[in-house]
């Protein structure tokens, strides 16, 4: 199969493109983790913690 | 839900959390149905294949300015209504406006070296993007480099306001100047001067990227939310010490 002509143009910005939709999601999901995994660490040591309801 | 409901943090991370899942499938099947339309799209015929670079080209393009406009109506809701998510709404949205304009700036250039034979020319639509790029940078910058949000917000709300004077200069820079880039053909009075055929993969893909913006955006501005939490307890504990 015969490539179109400037394919390598083409391809470089839908690689582009990928890499950095890519790029950002993983960025999105690293922070939630991050920030998840020091929220629960503090709040292993008893801060951030909602006191709980008396029975 | 009124708006002013959302000014509670903890019910937007819920609103978030229930939201979340269906934006993430709205956004897989806009994009396969996007691309699957793009390879079926015909080649132009005096641009040949490279047409197909306008599918990512043009989606962030327009992504760019509108979350410019979306950081300007944050900016507002800081200085003016002093909403609670305003600035975080603001602080979230321009790495990923940057990553727009980067992609629109970067596919642009890729377009620009078969048609045009340069990657680059000095015009006035191109040069007022590079603009808003480095603008973007520039508030990604700032928000990093002043440690109080409350500062950093203002600080940061009046720089987005004085860059959204770029986005009619960005919009009508190809009616007001003779440019290299061509003029509008999307949105115009007398309707979209494309072929449907091309149309219809491109309107798609538009409302792809306009779903990622809005997943990420609202995933991100979770993470600043959590984030500004852990902030405020470290400040407690470091007072409790």
């Amino acid at each position: 199969m015969e490539l179109p002509a400037h394919s390598a143009f083409i391809v470089a910005a839908y690689a582009a493109t990928i890499v950095v939709v890519i790029g950002l999601i993983a960025w999105v999901m690293a922070d939630y983790r991050a920030q998840q995994r020091v929220l629960e660490e503090l709040e292993a040591r008893g801060l951030g913690r909602k006191p709980s309801k008396a029975a | 839900m009124a708006l002013i409901d959302l000014a509670n943090p903890s019910r937007f991370l819920a609103l978030v959390g229930r939201v979340l899942p269906w934006l993430v499938g709205a956004t897989v099947i806009a994009f396969v149905v996007g691309i699957a339309l793009v390879f079926a799209a015909p080649d132009d015929y005096q641009q040949g294949a490279t047409v197909k670079i306008m599918f990512v080209h043009v989606p962030p393009a327009i992504l760019a300015s509108v979350i410019w406009g979306v950081m300007t109506v944050a900016a507002l809701g800081t200085l003016v209504w002093r909403h609670p998510l305003a600035d975080v709404a603001a602080k979230t949205a321009a790495p990923i406006g940057a990553a727009f304009t980067f992609l629109c700036l970067f596919a642009g250039s890729m377009w620009g070296r078969p048609m045009w034979g340069t990657y680059w020319v000095w015009d006035a639509r191109l040069t007022s993007v590079l603009v808003m790029f480095l603008m973007y940078l520039g508030l990604i910058a700032l928000w990093h480099t002043v440690e109080d949000p409350a500062r950093a917000a203002r600080a940061a709300a009046v720089l987005t306001l004085v860059g959204a004077l770029n986005l009619p200069i960005i919009k009508f820079s190809v009616d007001w100047w003779n440019t290299l880039h061509q003029g509008t053909s999307l949105f115009r009075l007398e309707g979209p001067s494309i072929h449907p055929s091309i149309l219809a993969p491109l309107l798609v893909m538009l409302l792809a990227f306009g779903l990622l913006f809005v997943t990420l955006h609202l995933a991100a501005m979770r993470n600043e939310i959590l984030r500004r939490r852990v902030r405020t307890l470290r400040l407690l504990q470091a007072h409790g010490a």
